[in-house]
């Protein structure tokens, strides 16, 4: 049943306003602080329900704190999602016309990837066809390092691939923008960066992660679906750093402490 | 400030859209409807209607605060409001519980003249706080404090002075803050953070800063005065008038809540 809602889900929801996505350690450090500041039983069993709390107020003004995994390491995030408007253009307030485009091609290139990731060089070769105002190579490397800061994309060895967080707010323009958009066997969530069957006939994708998890200990792996064998490398299952659970309280900055700035330039880029 | 709320508008999307690029637009007309007026168009909008618009309204706010650039009341009223014209004030007050209820935030309407409103946080901040990553703030409480120990007003060059001796030059890019004279004398003013005054009868023209209205409303005197204390080792209380103003502050602030 749904708590009422306190200043502790405020504050809760106020922080998760302002970092945008938190992996799980974060939300359970984010939860415990808020509800010690405001004299709240901390249960961290109960994060689900806390959540739960906060949705049913956001539901009147469609937005939602919803929770999904990455497809790189497995675990547990969660992002505010306004469910009114999944479209790109949501970003309108943030990026100009021919970003936006340069965007919408770099998630084509991405999505029709059998990696799930696109290479910094098609991208930016993909800058010249723009149709709202060109980007030369040089603003488009710009323009691609602010998406991966924003958090919208991720980038490796320069090859970029959809963050856990736009997979998570863009799930349902990803699904009406994109017919042939594969689902992973395991999980049902969108399936980017996944390891594909090699049965032409049959090609279902699977995450790298949800395979450490399904294949877990089978020496003679088969797909799911066809019974054909499973060709690919089966990863070991990534566990959480237990440390993480400290780094949300040092890097945490207080707004208000007005402690000299020197102690804020610690902070992690992002 | 960095952190981007994904929160953009609702339904009326390109409409808002629109809205966002075209903040300078002319002043729309606005009157206050007579009470026959009201009832009438209270008889046109369903109850759930009302909500709606509210919700669309919420959003539109939500995103203008994250640059916390002031809202004016003729651009919610163009550009999401619109035929609901008649209804704004009860839209508006739906809009304030919301902000309240769900989001600990307060909309102020801080000119009841071009009727502009900002977003404060109604939550008491704490040092424990991990919401801001941000550096600009940090600078931004060193700003205040100063200015608040100095007596509620400082001079430029005095402000300037005292930063050059943290390492923080005016005129100098910054690796944490970029272009700090901007920040300070643009975008600290533009949120309401700074006030920024050209000082009577001053040739060449010298300016001073005070406390904008944001910080009068969202900050804690008491807090600054603390922390102030912990920096110097001292008890807040030898800076006897700036303690009395703080502790009064806090009293009002708790009297209103």
């Amino acid at each position: 049943m749904a708590q009422p809602m306190g200043d502790s889900h405020r504050r809760f929801l106020q922080a998760i306003m302002s970092l945008g996505i938190v992996d799980e350690s974060q939300a359970n450090a984010l939860h415990r602080s808020c509800c010690e500041q405001h004299g709240v039983n901390y249960d961290q069993r109960s994060l689900d329900d806390f959540i739960g709390a906060i949705n049913v107020q956001l539901q009147p003004v469609f937005i939602q704190i919803r929770t999904g995994n990455s497809e790189e390491d497995g675990f547990q995030y969660r992002a505010l999602v306004n469910m009114a408007e999944t479209d790109v253009t949501r970003l309108s307030s943030d990026y100009a016309e021919n970003e936006l485009e340069l965007f919408r091609k770099t998630m084509d290139l991405i999505v029709e990837s059998e990696s799930g990731s696109a290479s910094s060089m098609d991208i930016l070769n993909s800058a010249d066809t723009l149709l709202t105002r060109k980007l030369k190579k040089k603003e488009a490397e710009l323009v691609l390092q602010k998406f991966v800061q924003d958090k919208w994309l991720n980038e490796k060895h320069g090859s970029y691939s959809l963050s856990t967080r736009c997979i998570i707010e863009m799930d349902q323009y990803l699904r009406n923008t994109y017919q042939d958009l594969k689902v992973c066997h395991v999980c049902n969530n969108i399936a980017l960066q996944s390891q594909i069957c090699d049965n032409p006939m049959c090609g279902i994708r699977i995450h790298i992660p949800c395979v450490a998890r399904f294949f877990k200990g089978n020496s003679d792996p088969h797909c799911p679906e066809c019974k054909d064998f499973w060709p690919h490398e089966i990863p070991e299952i990534q566990r959480p750093p237990s440390s993480q659970h400290q780094r949300l309280s040092e890097n945490a900055a207080p707004s208000t402490s007005g402690r000299p700035s020197t102690s804020q330039s610690r902070r992690p880029r992002r | 400030m960095s952190q981007r709320r994904k929160v953009a508008a609702s339904q009326g999307k390109r409409r808002s859209q629109a809205a966002l690029e075209n903040d300078g637009g002319e002043d729309v007309s606005f009157t206050q409807p007579t009470s026959s007026q009201l009832q009438r168009a209270r008889d046109n909008f369903t109850s759930v209607q009302v909500d709606h618009k509210a919700a669309e309204v919420v959003q539109f706010i939500l995103i203008k605060d994250q640059k916390k650039i002031p809202i004016r009341r003729t651009d919610i009223a163009k550009h999401i409001v619109k035929e609901y014209r008649a209804v704004y004030q009860d839209i508006m007050v739906r809009v304030g519980l919301i902000f309240e209820r769900v989001f600990g935030m307060e909309l102020v309407e801080i000119d009841t003249k071009s009727h502009t409103y900002i977003l404060i946080n109604k939550l008491e901040p704490t040092t424990e706080e991990p919401l801001s990553l941000n550096p600009k703030i940090g600078l931004l409480f060193v700003v205040l404090s100063v200015i608040f120990m100095k007596g509620g007003v400082i001079k430029e060059a005095v402000l300037k002075n005292t930063l050059k001796k943290l390492r923080v030059d005016f005129e100098e890019r910054h690796d944490e803050f970029g272009d700090v004279k901007k920040l300070i004398t643009e975008e600290f003013l533009r949120q309401k953070y700074l006030e920024y005054t050209r000082v009577p009868h001053t040739d060449p023209p010298e300016f001073e800063f005070r406390w904008g209205i944001r910080a009068e409303k969202e900050v804690s005197k008491l807090k600054i005065i603390e922390l102030v204390g912990q920096l110097h080792n001292q008890d807040p209380q030898i800076w006897t008038q700036q303690y009395r103003e703080a502790t009064s502050q806090s009293s009002q602030s708790s009297q209103r809540s």
